[in-house]
């Protein structure tokens, strides 16, 4: 069976998770070895996503850990006074 | 993986149990998580970093509600989004579309943006910082139902499943949502990727200018 283009965008995100029925899959690897403009598109979606996971893409700001850490401390250490309090 | 869930079910039994110091411990390793996906819904440094800490404070309190059929991950995760969506309500930003679940489900349809000539560099293209800073904008233009699945999916790398449950969608929707998102994304950044490819003037290169 041939494939338009069309029909390989709309499974290219299946694509990348692996989620493709065998069959499906081969046609799909057929087209993309055949189609320079789909398999940049999926090359292209590809690299977004290592980009996406990429650890430097995001990062935290300075001091956002300690920050977080001090306040939860005040919020355990008032959770514990009620108990002794009422006792 | 089976060995951290246990080490977090021994943890949360001690904490409810009084050992509340340890709630440090059991959080350390998500703390990116929670931070990251509360940014990118919120859009803004320091009222993610907030809505971090009230969510690790909600999970503090609640920590009993925790029940060991799901992750601690995701169940932490469900209450990051929650809070974030929370604060979007009440911000109602100008460009804040709804959460309704109802529209822009129609699939439609999406062409990505067309080009060849940038597989050939993505190694240094992604190295880029510039490429990075792109990304990020690209990410923050996504409409939130779009962006919460992207998040979780390819950032937080979360499974179909646990996103499915962490937003209280079902598994369909997250495919649909983030077929979706990751084609808009696609279209708005291949401008920036065909900038930083080589110039190339081949067949596809005349096609496609």
């Amino acid at each position: 069976m041939t494939l338009e283009c069309k029909h390989v965008w709309e499974r290219i995100s299946e694509y990348l998770d692996h989620q493709l029925d065998p069959e499906l899959l081969m046609d799909i690897e057929k087209h993309l070895e055949n189609c320079e403009v789909c398999s940049a598109i999926l090359d292209s979606t590809r690299n977004i996503l290592i980009l996406t996971a990429d650890n430097r893409t995001y990062e935290l700001p300075v001091g956002y850990s300690e920050r977080l850490h001090a306040r939860l401390e005040k919020v355990i250490r008032e959770a514990e006074k009620p108990k002794n309090d009422s006792a | 993986m089976p060995a951290t869930v246990e080490r977090e079910k021994v943890l949360i039994s001690r904490i409810i149990a009084g050992e509340t110091d340890l709630f440090h411990e059991l959080i350390r390793p998500y703390e990116r998580m929670v931070y990251l996906s509360v940014l990118t819904m919120l859009r803004n440094e320091q009222e993610a970093e907030d809505a971090s800490q009230e969510v690790m404070i909600n999970a503090f309190r609640h920590l009993k509600s925790f029940r060991g059929d799901a992750k601690f991950s995701t169940w932490l995760v469900t209450i990051a989004m929650n809070e974030a969506r929370q604060r979007l309500r009440k911000a109602k930003a100008a460009q804040f579309e709804s959460l309704d679940e109802s529209k822009e489900e129609r699939e439609g349809d999406f062409t990505p943006a067309v080009l060849t000539d940038w597989r050939e560099i993505p190694s240094e293209a992604l190295e880029k910082k510039e490429m990075r800073q792109k990304l990020r904008e690209a990410v923050e233009q996504l409409p939130p139902i779009y962006r919460e699945v992207l998040v979780l999916r390819d950032l937080e790398e979360l499974n179909q499943e646990e996103t499915a449950s962490a937003l209280g969608i079902n598994v369909t929707l997250v495919k649909v949502r983030l077929h979706r998102a990751r084609m808009m994304l696609q279209k708005m950044l291949a401008p920036y990727l065909r900038a930083a490819a080589p110039a190339k003037k081949g067949f596809f290169g005349r096609m496609f200018q």
